[in-house]
């Protein structure tokens, strides 16, 4: 009792700047985070699975790179979205985008005779236009966002349809993955995995799973989570460095006093749709690298597992307030139980059931953080 | 003569539509002085200062500023002139960091490896602590959300800002407002402190016991026309209470309420 008084007492005088700070622990700092939510949820989940799928090889090698691949490709949207919720937007047409970056690159060389190289940069500059269009109708319009980029989710989900029937006569553009094969830049760019000599070395050193013929059980780190990696990092660079980051906050935290002090706030809103399409093209392009197709489906309902992401990332619906960081560990989250669920003895219809929950947790988590985060202390 | 007044409006009226929002308003601001602009509601106060401020274009009449006829198209250009006009909601983001907000739009930048322009953040920090110690605003840390401060210290982050970035003229859209007395007295401090710094003035209020005491002089407005521009030395506290359009309808509600009937 005694020795609480006393550090009691100490606390008091340790405050000669000011008296109406008050020092906070650093737990109650880590509170005040916003990826505290999404990361809390990570090692829950990583924890169900250690008991209910430990001993089952998810955690193997060539597990993780199994549940990282998809937490990859869901990553990489969740990042720019993550950005455009900050910014106080949403791009409901990332999911129908993917789909239809996915056709723009496989026609033009299936049935066009377009080099394959000229057909990914017009994915990407097609997309961008679109993202660039999605936001000029938003800013121009204020209309919300919901419901300019629900109208481009529908019309771009009927057109990525309409092209690969009546191009390929089906909805799968198929036979496209030799033209990746066949292009050095472009494969090396979107196509199968890198780090080879990391992983034939760990191999080599016994500290990975080897094949009977000598080989490591995992070639390599896909390209996709490469791309992650490169993806999260300049956002969440640009998030917290740069003027521009400045300008996303300020921008999504009130877009009226944002233009009073000179934010071009019209301009940070294009840019941002613009980044979530190439986000979305990316994951098209890896996608149809990947699987060697292109199909009218892909990256359905990827709009909102994306939003999910940024959400249990402790991102704010209303904008102004969220973490790059915490996006990825959502976006981990999902890879982890949609592969996870297929570990365990889990029927996996549960899949969306537990997502669903997940989601309501973190924003009713991520309500009570940011409550008492603006609260005065 | 006209070098005396930094910004000066003459005979301004602007309409909208039917309506006469002002009617050959003239307005004189001196070099370092605080003008009250004092008026009820409805009296014309806010056109007024939005078009000082470069919202509005005045529909005839012209404005001066440094003696020399302007016709600002947007609030940017009126602030490159030095003319930054403090709202009502301030422009400040709260969940924001303090630092943040104090350079938003106008962050210092640094290169990071040479190359790479990123926000010098130890800078905006101390800057903007120090600027607010300035004030006599004791942030406990220049990285905590500007929610977490008062109103009166918001209020106060506002003015700083807008002086740290070069005003020569703050115009002041009811500062004290929604302030408690003791905030209020803190705003008025500020105001005098910018006053000291050759910082002119326009303090936008209803308060006349908040303007009284601050102002050099006052232009009362009442029904989009100037009553006329006093001196503090030629008028009383009370002769501008029954100028405004609520002194001699208090005073006749007094009248009523103790029995005298008008």
């Amino acid at each position: 009792m005694s020795a609480i008084n006393q550090s009691v007492t100490t606390m008091i005088e340790q405050k000669p700047t000011d008296e109406r700070v008050r020092k906070l622990s650093p737990w109650r700092i880590l509170l005040d985070r916003p990826e505290l939510g999404s990361i809390a949820g990570t090692v829950l989940v990583f924890a169900f699975f250690g008991i209910f799928a430990g001993g089952s090889g998810m955690f193997a090698l060539d597990g993780i790179i199994n549940w990282a691949q998809v937490a990859g490709y869901l990553g990489i949207i969740a990042v720019g979205a993550c950005l455009l919720m900050i910014a106080g937007e949403f791009d409901l047409s990332m999911g129908s985008m993917i789909g239809f970056a996915g056709v723009m690159v496989a026609i033009p060389p299936m049935y066009l005779g377009w080099p394959l190289w000229a057909a990914v940069i017009f994915a990407f500059v097609g997309s961008m236009a679109l993202g660039a269009l999605n936001g000029y109708l938003v800013v121009r319009t204020k209309l919300p966002s919901f419901i300019v980029t629900l109208a481009f989710m529908f019309i771009l989900r009927g057109l990525t349809l309409v092209l690969s029937t009546s191009f390929a006569n089906s909805t799968i553009v198929s036979g496209i993955g030799d033209k990746f094969t066949d292009d050095p830049v472009i494969s090396a760019l979107f196509q199968g995995t890198t780090f080879h000599w990391l992983f034939n070395g760990l191999a080599s050193m016994d500290l990975i799973t080897k094949l009977p013929s000598g080989d490591p059980v995992v070639g390599g780190l896909p390209k996709v989570l490469v791309w992650w990696i490169v993806m999260a990092l300049a956002a969440g660079f640009v998030l917290a460095r740069t003027r521009f980051g400045n300008w996303i906050y300020t921008v999504g935290g009130d877009s009226n006093a944002a233009k009073n002090v000179g934010v071009p706030v019209r301009r940070v809103k294009i840019s941002l749709f613009v980044l979530t399409a190439f986000c979305a093209c990316l994951f098209g392009v890896l996608q149809v690298a990947d699987v060697g197709s292109a199909a009218a489906d892909r990256g359905l309902q990827k709009e909102f597992e994306a939003i999910i992401a940024v959400v249990i990332g402790g991102t704010l619906l209303t904008g102004g307030f969220g973490s790059v960081i915490g996006a990825c560990f959502g976006a981990l989250i999902f890879g982890v139980v949609q592969i996870g669920i297929s570990y365990t003895n889990i029927d996996s219809d549960w899949y969306r059931v537990f997502l669903g929950g997940m989601l309501l947790l973190a924003v009713l988590f991520n309500h009570y953080i940011r409550s008492r985060a603006a609260a005065t202390k | 003569m006209a070098d005396d007044y930094i910004l000066e409006l003459d005979d301004v009226s602007k309409f909208f539509g039917t309506v006469i929002a002002l009617q050959g308003v003239t307005l004189r601001l001196k070099r370092g002085e605080v003008h009250c602009l004092l008026g009820d509601n409805g009296a014309g106060k806010s056109t007024l200062i939005k078009t000082l401020a470069g919202v509005h274009l005045p529909s005839s009449g012209t404005y001066r500023v440094d003696g020399e006829e302007v016709r600002f198209n947007s609030p940017r250009e009126a602030l490159d002139r030095g003319i930054a006009t403090v709202y009502q909601d301030l422009a400040l983001v709260p969940l924001m960091s303090v630092a943040r907000n104090f350079f938003a739009g106008r962050e210092p930048r640094k290169k990071l490896f040479g190359v790479i322009p990123v926000i010098d953040m130890n800078y905006a920090n101390e800057t903007a602590r120090d600027k607010l110690a300035e004030m006599g605003i004791r942030v406990r840390d220049a990285s905590q959300p500007v929610g977490t401060m008062s109103g009166g210290e918001r209020q106060c982050l506002a003015i700083a800002r807008a002086i740290h970035f070069g005003a020569k003229v703050l115009i002041l859209d009811e500062p004290t407002a929604a302030l408690g007395v003791k905030q209020s007295c803190n705003v008025l401090k500020l105001i005098h402190q910018a006053r000291e710094r050759g910082i002119s003035v326009i303090f936008i209020t209803h308060n006349v016991h908040h303007a009284y005491p601050i102002a050099d002089s006052f232009t009362l407005l009442n029904r989009g026309q100037s009553m006329g521009t006093f001196s503090k030395k030629d008028i009383t506290k009370e002769a501008v209470l029954d100028m405004m359009a609520g002194g001699t309808e208090i005073q006749s509600l007094v009248d009523e309420l103790e029995g005298r009937a008008a």
